[in-house]
């Protein structure tokens, strides 16, 4: 079966810099959670928006649900539609609306893009904040909503238009171990919604080895602007064969 | 320099009260305004540095009459009364026109010379008005702070006349022609200057006068002394004919002239001091109440044009930066310019460039002048501050429109035009407050607004004391309420 993300030998270069990314590829299917790791600078974020087509890549290909992304500038937004019916992406600052309450953040995609009715838009809404356990915040404009809040409602407003492939960036960096632990649980349940090879897809970049451990189905290396290591947490975190991992998870362990 | 001057006054006020007239190198310090031009003061064509006119000739005759030298102080012809009480100089002489208020509040001297208030009106309307009775609902021009304009005013009350108040002579008669105004009152000596100015084909003056008036020299309240000499050399050059002289060589000259050295180089008293008695206290509590209707209806004037040039200015505002942030190349540069050419630029220069520089081309009425002068220029402003803050709104949150599908359009109206708008809302308020002050600017364009009228009203009692302070309440009671209004809607939208 075809792969819901396809990352094929990308390669990505920041003008007049090095190259961050050589030949990144990975796979990401229905159903499953992929943890993206590497030590920070490693450019996980930066492959998290060239799949989100933030960022212009220079070689490579990056297909997601039979949409194909290619090397050069990013395409207008009028090319992109397709894309962002089918990506969701939630920052690591969260990146909320600052003038609107939480539910009018994750209810305006709706409204606007889908062109929902606002009633129905916003019930919608309200059930997707419910489901995430931050209904009773609906209200409150995002400077008064707590770090784990902030995500929460991010999240949701990633999944309002219910992109079959969700990408996260660090969701894990301002939050304590306890809510590290609830936040695994709340992925692991968004990507087995109807059941494995169905279900949502995700990639989250993060450089937390316990929380990839915990609710990553595989985990990817990145090192060197390549995957150095794939496999399942089991194999990839508990028996390291490259430098890098062992480099990464001795920074964890200290 | 202004303090020597000063000093230099005082010398020349104490030696006259002194009687020490008769010192050689004594001067007379006398003021005009050589702004106003022939036949009363100009710049000598020959000699910019010397001035020359009727009133030079007077202020010399006075001088010699006293043993003293004449010795120009150029001032604004407004500030004349201001300036003499300032010692600026002894004796104030430029058309000064005899008025209750002066004689209560200076020392006047006796009149010299006598004018009338005679209408301008376009050829084809030659004989159509007689008497101001007959210009209900039209626009009658005069120079601002003068007899003519009191009379106006008055018309206004009791006839309906529509008084347009102007900053300088030439541009009342401009506007005339250009049918900005329908009649234009002044003294028949301005009238007819300006109509020689323009070769006598452009408009003509009634004959039949409105009213008749009086030059006079003014001094200090307090140089009494010194007005009874000037009284006695006016006196004496009435009858020896020196006055009439000075008159004829300055081509002003006048039966009605000859009538006025009779009445009054025969008797003591001024011809008026009658009219001075009724208005001896000018400043009593009903003179005051009598100024606050028009300083209400000015005030008005001042609140509707600052509301809508403001309106104008945030229009233009936010379509100039839109250009510059989301403009291709060739926009970007026409609005840099519009901005750099708007701020570089006088906001006076481009009102008188609207308002009578284009006048030949498109004939705007005054109040829409005002509105589209400063309208425009705040708008160079506005965009600089729209621009600032839609680049303020930081990037993650585009981006996160970007990826939820949002098109560019609706990014800007959804999400960074409205974070945008929090960001320039206190800019916003500081400049709507700088722009209700600068709305004083458009008083040049015959626009009546708050200050000009406590200009207007502080000229006519004499003093800036309780205009000034009424003007500054009312400015303050538009401004701080707006401020507060910005502040709250701050504290309401404050961006995370």
């Amino acid at each position: 079966m075809t792969a819901l993300l396809q990352v094929h030998e990308l390669c990505l270069r920041y003008r007049g810099g090095p190259d961050v990314l050589l030949a990144l590829s990975v796979e990401v299917r229905r159903g499953e959670v992929v943890a993206l790791m590497g030590r920070s600078g490693a450019g996980k974020t930066t492959a998290l928006r060239a799949v989100a087509a933030l960022q212009q890549f220079d070689g490579g290909r990056i297909v997601v649900d039979g949409f194909a992304l290619e090397p050069g500038p990013v395409p207008p937004e009028s090319r992109l539609k397709p894309l962002r019916r089918r990506v969701g992406l939630v920052f690591q600052n969260h990146a909320l609306f600052a003038h609107l309450t939480a539910l009018e953040n994750v209810a305006l995609a709706l409204t606007h893009v889908l062109e929902r009715r606002r009633e129905e838009a916003e019930g919608s809404a309200r059930q997707l904040l419910d489901a995430l356990e931050v209904g009773a915040r609906a209200a409150a404009l995002p400077s008064q909503l707590s770090g784990g809040e902030a995500q929460r409602v991010a999240i949701a407003r990633a999944l309002a238009p219910d992109p079959p492939l969700l990408l996260m960036d660090e969701p894990t960096a301002a939050l304590d171990p306890a809510r590290r632990g609830a936040l695994g649980r709340t992925l692991r349940r968004l990507a087995a919604v109807d059941g494995p090879g169905v279900g949502r897809g995700l990639l989250i970049a993060t450089h937390d080895v316990a929380f990839a451990r915990a609710c990553a189905d595989r985990v990817a290396i990145l090192a060197q602007g390549m995957v150095v290591e794939a496999g399942s947490p089991g194999d990839v975190l508990d028996r390291p064969s490259h430098s890098a991992t062992r480099a990464l998870l001795a920074e964890q362990a200290s | 320099m202004s303090r020597s001057i000063h000093v230099a006054a005082l010398l020349v006020a104490g030696a006259a009260g002194l009687g020490a007239a008769q010192q050689p190198q004594a001067l007379l310090l006398w003021g005009g305004d050589a702004e106003g031009g022939a036949p009363f003061v100009e710049a000598d064509p020959a000699d910019p540095s010397q001035v020359r006119g009727f009133d030079v000739l007077v202020a010399e005759t006075i001088a010699r009459g006293i043993g003293r030298r004449a010795r120009f102080v150029q001032v604004q012809w407004s500030s004349i009364d201001q300036s003499v009480e300032r010692g600026d100089f002894a004796i104030g002489l430029s058309g000064v026109e005899d008025t209750p208020a002066r004689r209560v509040r200076h020392a006047v001297t006796i009149p010299y010379f006598e004018f009338r208030e005679v209408l301008a009106v376009r050829p084809e309307d030659r004989g159509r008005w007689s008497a101001l009775a007959d210009l209900r609902g039209r626009r009658v021009a005069t120079l601002g702070a003068t007899m003519a304009y009191d009379i106006l005013v008055a018309a206004s009350a009791s006839h309906g006349v529509i008084p347009v108040s102007y900053d300088d002579d030439v541009h009342p008669f401009s506007d005339l022609m250009a049918g900005r105004v329908d009649a234009v009152l002044l003294d028949h000596i301005i009238a007819e200057r300006s109509l020689h100015r323009l070769r006598g084909t452009s408009f003509i003056v009634e004959p039949r006068a409105v009213a008749v008036g009086h030059y006079v020299g003014v001094l200090a309240r307090a140089d009494s002394v010194l007005r009874d000499s000037v009284d006695v050399v006016l006196r004496a050059a009435m009858v020896d004919g020196t006055l009439e002289r000075i008159f004829r060589r300055w081509n002003v000259w006048d039966e009605s002239q000859g009538a006025l050295f009779r009445r009054v180089a025969g008797r003591d008293m001024a011809v008026d001091g009658d009219v001075a008695a009724q208005h001896a206290a000018p400043l009593r509590p009903a003179a005051v109440w009598a100024y606050l209707p028009s300083l209400g209806r000015a005030a008005v004037i001042t609140a509707v044009l600052s509301a809508l040039s403001m309106t104008l200015a945030i229009v233009v505002g936010v379509l100039v930066a839109s250009g510059r942030v989301y403009g291709a190349a060739p926009l970007r540069a026409l609005m840099t310019g519009y901005v750099e050419v708007m701020r570089g630029t006088p906001l006076l220069l481009q009102l008188f460039v609207l308002y009578y520089g284009l006048a030949g081309v498109v004939r705007l009425p005054a109040f829409l002048a005002a509105v589209l002068g400063l309208g425009l220029n705040y708008a160079a402003y506005e965009a600089e501050i729209y621009r600032g803050a839609l680049e303020a709104v930081s990037r993650t949150q585009l981006e996160a429109a970007r990826t939820l599908g949002f098109s560019e359009r609706q990014i800007l109206r959804l999400v960074r035009g409205p974070q945008a708008l929090r960001y320039a809302l206190a800019p916003m308020t500081n400049d709507f407050v700088a722009l209700l002050k600068d709305s004083s600017l458009v008083s040049v364009l015959t626009v009546v607004e708050l200050t000009k009228q406590t200009a207007i009203y502080a000229t006519n009692v004499g003093s800036w004391i309780v205009p000034g302070l009424l003007c500054a309440v009312v400015y303050l009671a538009m401004s701080l309420p707006l401020s507060r209004l910005g502040r709250r809607l701050e504290r309401r939208w404050r961006v995370a």
